[in-house]
């Protein structure tokens, strides 16, 4: 059924969608816990820009991202002076672009769950002798871990999930961008239907299980012990 | 003299619901016992122990508990780093961890671990049975008690509580009631209790602040504060708080015999022992006023009485009348009737018939 490029791209796919998964879980800790707590002018802005790739055609980040990384392009200056090479077509041309691109389906399930945290615990917390960095960790991560589960789930699966960017900044190098919605593409292209069936339906199933085990997970979890003072 | 607690805090702003508020509070009190601070709600209470506690970042403050300044002009020490306990109004617990871990959050992070003092402290307040429950699985009172026994083993040098009573009905709070009297006995770190409970305040209190509209308003032994029915908001609970030794025993009808400064009160006999000292309330609506002794009711205390004062309170039919004996004060709850029809006049000696006295301790 499947060729050894299918798995290949199924691989590679995994490998992106874990990469920044994590990646986007140490950078969108900070800002959703900033977001969460700020009162500052810049608040609404910055939630604009984290939302900002929900409403955008794929097709318009990764243009501009294929012209920021261009050797011309600042961030290909940047990427160049620091020896790394240019980023179009390479895995980690595509890490970035789809860190970009998943942003604010991690940082806001985290942020909502850090809004509906009560400064409560935290001042108990602190009473009971704890800096805000053993705070952070005690207190707001056990409590906000529902978010947590949410935003890597919705990560990971929106990860997989993309095209758009991936043609335009990745283009299709086997074992290197060809992740598998590409393949799929290729596949109908070259009129392998039957090819291309056999991916879909993995990706349908594979969403479909995905989706079903979050909202499971949320129904059990019922987010009752965010709540605080009984 | 012992050492000290001194506090300053200045502060105006507009509360959330658009009015005014001003903090202007300075106090010195003594850092041993109990501290009741006193005040209606509103009157500034929580606000000013958020404050000590750092919670509140109050720019204009001062705050030395015995030699360790918490904050002054050039300095701001950060909540947790200040040897303090916090109980809150309301169930403080984390709900994601068990009762011990709860309790374990505190120790952990205490200047020094002593296993013994931590079985004295789950001990002190029979907390043994809940230590493998959540939060969420036990009553209010016993939440309340986990969190007092929480505080307690961070080894506060000063222990805050805001009304940690508040939230709980008649009943818990009477449960709750004795281990504040053990904690006071067990350790020797001065306490500042927040209430506007008359009845708590009267049963814990060493020294008292009252506060009214942010600033202080009387501080001092209870009984000098609540001697003469200057405290404001106190409506239906008015009374004074008597304290005398007891100086004789009736053991046929259960009574004890207080001595006053101008006469003795026959209480309920609670145990105390002869020669002990022994505290008293007398609310206002317990005292009725005569022009003569009558011996033909069922009162059994009735003292002679000099009227010091006549107010008018808030009810248009009723009038606060204050009278002295000795050294003591008392206030009565009369109709303005009858202060009209015996002719009440300042200075006029009559007698106070004392209908009901609540040993306090």
């Amino acid at each position: 059924m499947l060729s050894d490029s299918d798995f290949l791209a199924i691989w590679l796919t995994l490998k992106l969608a874990t990469t920044v998964t994590l990646l986007l879980l140490l950078i969108g800790t900070p800002i959703a816990w900033w977001l969460s707590r700020t009162r500052s002018w810049w608040k609404a802005p910055v939630n604009a820009l984290v939302a900002l790739p929900l409403v955008l055609p794929p097709t318009v980040i990764g243009f501009y991202l294929l012209m920021a990384f261009s050797p011309n392009g600042w961030l290909g200056q940047l990427t160049q002076t620091l020896g790394l090479g240019t980023l179009p077509f390479t895995f980690w041309g595509l890490v970035v672009a789809s860190v970009i691109y998943s942003m604010p389906f991690v940082i806001q399930p985290i942020q909502n769950a850090m809004e509906a945290l009560d400064d409560r615990p935290l001042e108990v917390a602190a009473t009971l002798g704890a800096s805000p960095l053993d705070r952070f960790f005690t207190v707001v991560l056990p409590i906000t871990r529902p978010g947590f589960v949410t935003a890597a789930i919705l990560g990971f699966a929106h990860t997989v999930g993309e095209f758009g960017v991936v043609l335009m900044i990745g283009g299709n190098i086997p074992g290197e961008t060809r992740v598998v919605s590409v393949q799929i593409y290729d596949h109908v292209e070259a009129l392998d239907y039957a090819q291309a069936h056999s991916l879909s339906a993995l990706m349908v199933t594979f969403s479909l299980l995905v989706l079903i085990g979050l909202y499971l997970f949320q129904r059990k979890g019922n987010y009752s012990f965010m709540r605080y003072g009984v | 003299m012992g050492a000290n607690i001194s506090l300053a805090f200045h502060l105006e702003r507009i509360d959330q619901s658009g009015h005014p508020f001003a903090l202007d509070f300075r106090a010195d009190f003594p850092a041993t016992g109990i501290t009741v601070l006193y005040g209606a709600s509103g009157s500034g209470k929580t606000t000013l122990l958020r404050a000590i506690a750092g919670l509140e970042r109050v720019e204009k403050g001062r705050i030395k508990v015995g030699n360790n300044v918490w904050q002054s002009d050039e300095l701001f020490i950060p909540t947790h780093k200040r040897s303090l306990g916090y109980v809150f109004q309301e169930s403080s617990l984390f709900n994601h961890l068990r009762i011990k871990a709860n309790l374990d959050y505190a120790y952990k992070r205490s200047y020094r671990a002593d296993p013994q003092f931590y079985a004295q402290i789950i001990e002190l307040l029979g907390i043994e049975s809940l230590l493998n429950r959540f939060p969420a699985q036990i009553s209010g009172g016993e939440r309340q008690r986990v969190a007092i026994a929480r505080s307690l083993l961070a080894r506060p040098k000063f222990l805050l509580m805001d009304e940690p009573l508040a939230s709980l009905d008649e009943a818990r709070k009477q449960e709750i009631l004795p281990y504040f009297e053990r904690i006071h006995t067990e350790f020797e770190f001065p306490i500042l209790y927040v209430t506007h409970s008359i009845n708590e305040l009267m049963r814990l209190a060493d020294h008292v602040l009252v506060i009214d509209q942010g600033r202080l308003l009387k501080q001092g032994d209870p009984v000098k504060v609540f001697s003469q029915g200057e405290i404001p908001e106190q409506g239906e609970e008015a009374g004074v708080l008597l304290q005398g030794k007891v100086v004789a025993h009736d053991q046929q009808w259960h009574l004890a015999l207080m001595q006053l400064t101008g006469g003795e009160l026959w209480v309920r006999d609670t145990g105390c022992a002869q020669g002990e000292s022994m505290r008293v309330r007398v609310q206002a609506r317990d005292v009725s006023l005569s022009l003569s002794p009558h011996s033909d009711s069922s009162i059994l205390n009735r003292l002679a009485v000099e009227v010091v004062n006549i107010q008018a309170s808030r009810d248009p039919a009723v009038a606060q009348v204050q009278v002295k004996a000795g050294e003591d004060y008392l206030l009565a709850r009369i109709t303005r009737k009858s202060v009209d029809q015996l002719g009440l006049k300042v200075g006029m000696s009559i007698w106070a018939q004392i209908k009901s006295a609540a040993v306090i301790r």
